[in-house]
């Protein structure tokens, strides 16, 4: 094993003299009890006066009986939720290569930002004269995300990038209805990811996919011979889930355009070309913007996110309600169908604005970096990926051949035939070692398929370490070890858990134990 | 720019690695004529004070809830959130973790949605909760989609007692999809009438959006009889505390707005939808789940289970599109409920409708003004002399967001023109009702 300086370290065998303890905990690493197990019904770890001469206008429709919710108190509910916190990995933990997923930098001052006053303790109907600086920050946003992309207009409500794909596709549906025309098909890579052929099949799509070409990007060609005037879009990821710039973008989308169809692209990697391409120049007529990979809102264990949709001139006018209007520097907000004019909202998409809490966090990250900073940010992302890529490609195997990728390097499992080591089980080492696993399996259509993106946010000593702790593991498998793969990961709070118990005979909610009598019965 | 860790040094070190010459040698696949020659045409980077100034003239320009007697409602509430909740959420480990792929260093976020899980299906008195929607107007056209899986039919029916903004979301998705909604009329009760074996779900709010609590018993046999779904709508997660959950009324689907627990306004998100059902339609559900397991030392533990109904491997066939949940906002819920517990939140909820009691009985007696609801939980809804919006803006321009008028939700509906809608919760004081009763006597 290699230490920071990278020389090897003290042993680091894994069979290190067990001592079991009483309470099985380890030191720091405590067994957290669930909280139903550890609270207790009468207590509460709120101070709520009871209500004097309480009376009921409920009807008789008020609950009588226990819930089964068992109350901590103040010091119990912050233990409990601290040590919990202590059993993730974090990206302030360490590097978190997740491919397709971006885990960059989450900066504490966006935090404090969503938390002010007048941003965070706003009700989305209280008089629209109480929240003018509000909708102004919805219009700024919205025109920040329209001069990155060269875009004209742009949908800010989706939730979350699924969510904005749901709403692109539907505008998109929606244009080919208005020019009085119904096409039934949609063009979906094989590379892309699950959420465009499941956005599809949603709005009564058929689902065609695209075979990728031995370079991992689609070919033109392909395309054209799937197009007919049956077909409503092609959904492209731009750079594609291979970590590969789609080099005949340009041609696909003049093909796409020349059927009468549309170009849905998803945005899921916009990161790694912020201010040096922008999707409208590429033909693009629809793209939904992760706001919280590009532009950095906490993950949060898997969301919230936000997916504002920008949109071509040809779909602009079906963008849902509510929306901001900017006129002569005075931003307004057009609630509903009714008052919006000459254009023909698809409709609504959730309650209430969208993401208020996103806006404000990607605006604070995207006004620090500027556009300078962004820019910067892409291009960084990029280097980062290659240096990666570079620094491993004598030891681990590259599906598409060793050429520049973009924010993200992709390698596949070939190098790790006849070892007896799978992808999973070197993603398993690869904790111990420290770190979150890059994503697996993903494309589906490489085998074995490890996408890395270490994002901007590392540092070349940080990327060095990785890089020398992923050769040290790649070197071990080469040599048969085994061991330190199949029983990985060893020193994190679980070993490997059971997924397929799991999911055959599912357990989704505590309950109570059985009384021992009714138990031996 | 203090994001970036990379030095110039460093950026000629690595590219000599990779062996190109410069950056953009990485970018040869963009067609040359498309590449930016420069950044586009916005402000440059800016200090953590000046980004502090320019997002802190924006944030003062708008009134918060906490800063006035405020009394509005319709789908997202003001209450308090103790300190430990936002400063639990905050914690590097929760907040900037992703979804739990990796189960063995993420037993923080699995065990706390399993948790969830659990309070959620106590709570509405089902089977079966998913670790969250995005919102409960989302999570409600989810509902109506899972209906249509679960029954084979095409149709739903909605009451026009249904916060109007779901309504329009139902609508939005169900319309793409192919699918029919008939929406019963607002503020009647012939919704039973129109129940027939073409329908696959009847949709309705409780409380619904006038703040009316309702029995739903009845019409829960006439939708089953029908071979139909009952899903039902709760915006307020605090009348979990008081009222009889919809579990205990024959709800096959419950949908729920999780906001009032933990989370704060926010201008309308992000949110938390609560999405419950019975254990027989399990395989149906959109959305994650988490479930509990054993380790390879036999330790239990939790992972993320039954993704053969999700896209990432279903593709097409998924139940849903849904990918990323509201992780965090469920972590606020879970922190906020395990602070109050049944018997907390029980007094919590009290409270609530203690306190509108005293507001409906305070704004009953200013002349002109009728409160309709025969029973409400924290919400109901007053008919005053005039146009409501005006009235609303007038209240507002005397420091009192006094609530939402219901044109605002129903435009165009002259039946609604002079209905406003009032919430009260444990925030509001004896003082706060009684400068909403002078203020609305004086602008009457």
């Amino acid at each position: 094993m290699l230490n920071r300086q990278g020389r090897p370290s003290a042993s680091g065998d894994a069979g290190a003299v067990d001592h079991p303890t009483f309470t099985g905990n380890r030191a720091l690493q405590v067994e957290e009890a669930l909280i139903f197990e550890i609270g207790r019904h009468e207590v509460t770890g709120v101070d709520i006066d009871e209500p004097k001469d309480f009376k009921s206008k409920l009807g008789a429709l008020e609950r009588t009986g226990d819930i089964g919710l068992p109350g901590l108190s103040e010091p119990e509910t912050m233990r409990h939720f601290v040590r919990l916190s202590q059993k993730n990995y974090g990206i302030d933990t360490g590097l978190f290569p997740l491919g397709s997923c971006t885990m960059k930098h989450n900066p504490r001052l966006n935090e404090k930002m969503a938390r002010l006053p007048g941003i965070g303790d706003i009700h989305p109907l209280q008089p629209l004269s109480t929240v003018p600086g509000a909708i102004e920050l919805i219009g700024e946003l919205g025109r920040w995300l329209c001069e990155l992309t060269g875009m004209p207009a742009v949908a800010m409500t989706p939730k979350a990038g699924a969510h904005g794909e749901l709403c692109g596709m539907m505008a998109i549906k929606a244009a080919i209805e208005a020019r009085g025309e119904k096409r039934s098909i949609v063009l979906v890579p094989e590379s892309a990811h699950g959420t465009n052929p499941a956005t599809a099949a949603l709005i009564g799509y058929q689902v065609v996919s695209v075979p990728a070409r031995e370079d991992g990007t689609v070919d033109p060609e392909e395309v054209k011979k799937r197009l007919s005037p049956d077909v409503a879009a092609i959904m492209l990821t731009n750079p594609n889930t291979c970590g590969l710039f789609e080099r005949d973008v340009v041609a696909i989308a003049d093909a796409v355009h020349a059927a009468g169809a549309f170009f849905y692209a998803d945005g899921a990697n916009f990161n790694a070309i912020v201010g040096k391409v922008r999707p409208g120049d590429l033909g693009v007529d629809a793209m939904h913007i992760n706001l919280h990979k590009t532009f950095s809102t906490p993950h949060g264990g898997g969301g919230p996110g936000a997916g504002p949709v920008v949109l071509s001139k040809a779909l602009a006018p079906f963008a849902p309600v509510p929306f901001v209007v900017v006129e002569d520097g005075n931003a307004r907000l057009v609630e509903n169908t009714s008052d919006a004019g000459d254009a023909q909202p698809l409709g609504r998409m959730c309650a209430f604005h969208g993401q208020m809490g996103m806006y404000i966090r990607a605006m604070s990250y995207m006004l620090s970096h500027g556009t300078d900073g962004m820019r910067q940010a892409s291009e960084d992302a990029v280097l980062n990926a290659n240096y990666i890529r570079a620094s491993l490609t004598d030891l681990m195997s590259l599906p598409f051949g060793n050429r520049a990728c973009m924010h993200e390097a992709l390698f596949d499992d070939t190098w790790l035939d006849g070892t007896g080591v799978t992808t999973l089980d070197f993603a398993k080492a690869m904790i111990d070692e420290g770190y979150h696993p890059m994503t697996m399996y993903f494309p589906l259509v490489v085998h074995g398929a490890m996408l890395i993106e270490p994002t901007e946010s590392e540092s070349k000593a940080s990327l060095d370490l990785f890089i020398a702790a992923l050769r040290d593991l790649a070197l071990s498998a080469k040599r048969g070890e085994t061991d330190r793969f199949s029983g990985a990961p060893y020193h994190a709070p679980r070993r490997r858990l059971d997924e397929t118990r799991a999911a055959r005979s599912p357990i989704l909610k505590w309950t109570p134990p059985k009384p021992v009598q009714e138990a031996a019965e | 720019m203090r994001y970036l860790p990379l030095t110039p040094d460093d950026r000629g070190e690595m590219l000599a690695r990779i062996g190109v010459k410069d950056i953009d040698a990485l970018f040869a696949d963009v067609p040359n004529d498309k590449l930016l020659a420069k950044a586009p045409d916005l402000p440059r980077h800016k200090s953590e004070i000046e980004v502090e100034r320019a997002l802190g003239r924006l944030a003062v320009k708008n009134i918060a809830a906490s800063s006035v007697p405020f009394f509005v409602g319709a789908g997202a509430y003001k209450h308090h959130i103790p300190a430990t909740v936002d400063h639990l959420i905050q914690r590097s480990e929760f907040l900037t973790s992703y979804t739990p792929y990796q189960p063995e260093i993420a037993q923080g976020t699995l065990q706390y949605l399993f948790e969830f899980q659990t309070q959620v299906a106590a709570l509405t008195g089902m089977d079966v909760a998913n670790a969250s929607m995005y919102d409960g107007s989302t999570g409600a056209s989810e509902a109506v989609l899972m209906a249509h899986r679960v029954t084979k039919r095409r149709k739903a029916l909605i009451s026009g007692n249904l916060h109007p903004h779901y309504r329009e979301t139902i609508e939005t998705v169900s319309r793409f999809a192919d699918d029919e909604v008939v929406v019963s009329t607002a503020r009647g009760n012939d919704l039973a009438a129109q129940i027939d074996n073409t329908v696959s779900c009847v949709v309705v709010q409780n409380p619904d959006v006038f703040g009316e609590v309702r029995d739903l018993t009845a019409l829960a046999e006439k939708v089953h009889a029908a071979g139909a779904l009952l899903i039902v709508v709760v915006t307020e997660a605090i009348s979990f505390g008081l009222v009889k959950p919809p579990g205990e009324m024959g709800a096959d689907i419950v949908v729920a707005e999780g906001q009032s627990i933990g989370v704060p306004l926010q201008f309308g998100g992000p949110y938390v939808g609560l999405f419950a059902t019975r254990t027989k339609f399990l395989r149906q559900m959109p959305g994650r789940l988490a479930g509990e397991t054993v380790d390879a030392e036999g330790k239990r533990g939790f992972v993320l289970t039954l993704s053969t109904r999700e896209q990432h491997i279903r593709r097409e066939k998924a139940t849903s599109n849904i990918c990323t949940n509201s992780g965090l906002c469920v972590l606020a819920f879970t922190i906020h409920m395990t602070l109050l517990g049944q018997t907390g939140l029980n007094r919590l909820a009290r409270v609530n409708h203690a306190n509108a009691i005293a507001l409906a009985d305070a704004l009953g007696m200013v002349p002109g003004v009728k409160v309709l609801n025969d029973t409400y939980f924290n919400e109901f809804t007053i008919r005053v002399p005039g146009d409501g919006a005006d009235v609303v803006e007038k209240l507002a321009d005397m420091g009192i967001l006094g609530g939402v008028p219901a044109s605002r939700l129903y435009p165009g509906n002259a039946d609604m023109k002079d209905l406003i809608i009032v919430a009260s919760t444990e925030v509001n004081t004896d003082d706060d009702r009684a400068a909403y009763a002078a203020a609305l006597k004086e602008v009457l």
